[in-house]
């Protein structure tokens, strides 16, 4: 019976317009857009979809979600189980919200140890917020397992897995003995959409609430500062090519770029 | 007291001293204090020597067979002894895939955080600030450090080297002092992607191709440009999920990051995880059919039109060009 915790994380939606990502330089925040609900990262639900693709071979598996955020965070938590994930366990407690990220991984291993026995940690390469793919190794390390990054492919069978890596230009195969914490790349492919039927299923199932006395985590042991938060400005003119065709303006613009030595 | 600066170099696979581990060095030197250059692998000793004319006043070498393909659990046991060793008050790698991968292992090793992707380095005293994209490169954040060694990957080409032909390093090795039972998740296997002809990562001129092109078969016409130019072929990420082009041509914040003199963005709307691979390249050039597109916003030149024709005109045109 294996047991499998995904980390799932809460994010601004990335598909919104570039043209309404607004900063609070001051509060050093993004500012949420109006209209647009925050979704589950990526790179996470990816994780979850690795999970299930060992679901759909193996049974018995049992799927935990874990997530650390405010209350909005229950939402990616009720996705993922309507994807099929079999149990939820929230960590929401105003005195960890800042944490960062290896605050965040701390919290989050004790939490997985807290889960235990588990064989198999699952977690995106990095959030598409920050960007910083440091979690899933973090945790890795702080329960002392072995750690395989960036996996576009991933299956478990007896006591190990065997993961596909992307390199550069191309792919390593690596086997690691169970538990282990495996991050998974937008290679994978994409998770599958929860259907009406199991939203209304998911709704029934279990989420669990962790704070940080039930961790023995009092606050967030934050590592590093957040000094700035800005968009950089872009200082580029741009010359719009125009002609009466297509064609011509795709003409125009090896003329141009000759003229500028640029080919 | 931690001073100084120490720099995980990289060889390529062909054996040579990677080009990140000299903008490495060059970064470090910039930021004060002596510069140590570790470079781990096997067969890399010979390379050692390099390091001093890029910026390096010592360099360890740690030279073994076990160390041939990057795997964790001998790297970060080494560069733990090595950074503890050398006691820097701040260690860099390169946003490569040893430094994606080992480079948050070390830190939680060494109890201290390391800020990814970085493209701004700043000393203030001995407070490193490091200045990294986030949110897919819509915003930058700044972070200092509560803790040291202060740890930093940095992004591909955004410190140049700082080559200075009469400095000699002092070359030190060391033992490996890991043994393959320490491996608890090997490699086991190993397949190359290899594009034909010229890299990405080396092209004068790339072209990309995204979604706009409508389907694979778009990057016939991609490759031909692209070989007109004497240019490589690129693809969005959203064309690699999709299967319409190979992986390992992905240029983009999980792909790869390129700086050719001209990149020409051929139905790529420019969602930031794209941008984030091109924010050092100056000319931009973007063909595509929505005037609305975020690519146009950081272009020089932009065409609003059918890619297809677009794309024959300039094809045939630039090949006028080339040859007359």
């Amino acid at each position: 019976m294996p047991h499998i915790v995904c980390c799932v994380k809460q994010v601004p939606d990335p598909e919104a317009p570039a043209s309404q990502f607004k900063v609070d330089e001051a509060a050093r925040k993004v500012l949420p857009i109006p209209g647009i609900q925050p979704v589950p990262s990526q790179f996470d639900t990816i994780g979850v979809e690795a999970a299930l693709r060992i679901k759909d071979k193996i049974a018995d598996t049992t799927i935990t979600i874990l997530t650390l955020g405010p209350d909005s965070f229950r939402d990616a938590i009720k996705h993922c189980l309507a994807m099929g994930a079999d149990e939820g366990v929230h960590i929401n407690d105003p005195a960890l919200n800042d944490a960062d990220h290896w605050a965040a991984a701390e919290i989050l291993a004790a939490a997985i140890k807290s889960l235990q026995p588990v064989d198999l940690v699952i977690c995106g390469r990095q959030a598409v917020d920050w960007d910083m793919g440091i979690v899933g190794s973090t945790i890795a390390e702080i329960m002392d397992m072995p750690v395989v990054t960036i996996a576009k492919e991933l299956q478990m069978d007896g006591g190990k897995v065997t993961v596909e890596r992307v390199l550069l230009d191309g792919f390593e195969t690596v086997e690691s003995p169970t538990p282990c914490v495996v991050t998974v790349s937008n290679e994978l492919g994409e998770p599958r959409y929860p259907q009406l039927r199991q939203i209304m299923q998911a709704a029934k199932k279990e989420v669990k609430t962790l704070t940080g006395a039930d961790l023995g985590i009092a606050e967030a042991r934050n590592r590093v500062n957040l000094e700035a938060l800005f968009v950089p400005e872009s200082k580029v003119e741009t010359e719009f090519i125009e002609a009466d065709s297509g064609k011509e303006a795709g003409e125009k613009l090896a003329l141009r770029l000759r003229e500028e030595k640029l080919i | 007291m931690a001073s100084g600066v120490l720099v995980f170099g990289e060889a390529t696979e062909d054996g040579a001293l990677a080009p990140v581990t000299g903008e490495l060095l060059g970064a470090a030197k910039s930021l004060g204090g002596p510069v140590t250059c570790a470079l781990l692998g096997a067969g890399v000793e010979g390379l050692a020597q390099q390091c001093g004319p890029l910026g390096a006043d010592k360099v360890i070498v740690v030279d073994d067979p076990l160390l041939k393909d990057y795997q964790g659990d001998a790297y970060v046991p080494i560069g733990e002894r090595i950074a503890r060793e050398t006691d820097a008050s701040v260690v860099l790698f390169g946003q490569t895939m040893v430094g994606r991968d080992m480079a948050p292992r070390l830190a939680q090793r060494l109890n201290t955080a390391v800020a990814m992707d970085c493209v701004e380095l700043t000393m203030n005293g001995d407070r490193l600030t490091a200045g990294r994209p986030c949110y897919g490169g819509s915003a930058r954040a700044r972070y200092t450090f509560n803790a040291t060694p202060q740890m930093a990957t940095v992004r591909a080409k955004v410190f140049d080297p700082q080559p200075d032909a009469s400095k000699q390093a002092e070359v030190v090795k060391q033992d490996a002092g890991v043994s393959a039972d320490a491996i608890r998740a090997k490699v086991t296997g190993r397949r190359k992607e290899a594009a034909e002809g010229i890299r990405l990562e080396d092209a004068p001129v790339v072209v990309s191709g995204g979604r706009g092109l409508g389907g694979p078969e778009g990057f016939k016409e991609i490759e031909e440009m692209a070989s007109v130019l004497g240019g490589a072929v690129g693809a969005s990420r959203a064309v690699c999920d999709l299967g319409w082009y190979p992986v390992a041509a992905q240029v983009g914040l999980t792909g790869k990051v390129v700086t050719p003199d001209v990149y020409i963005a051929v139905g790529i709307s420019g969602a930031s995880q794209h941008m984030a691979g091109i924010s050092q390249v100056k000319n931009i050039v973007a063909i595509n059919k929505d005037p609305e597109a975020n690519i146009f916003k950081s272009s020089r030149f932009a065409v609003v039109g059918d890619w297809k024709e677009v794309v024959a005109g300039f094809t045939e045109k630039a090949r006028e060009l080339k040859t007359g």
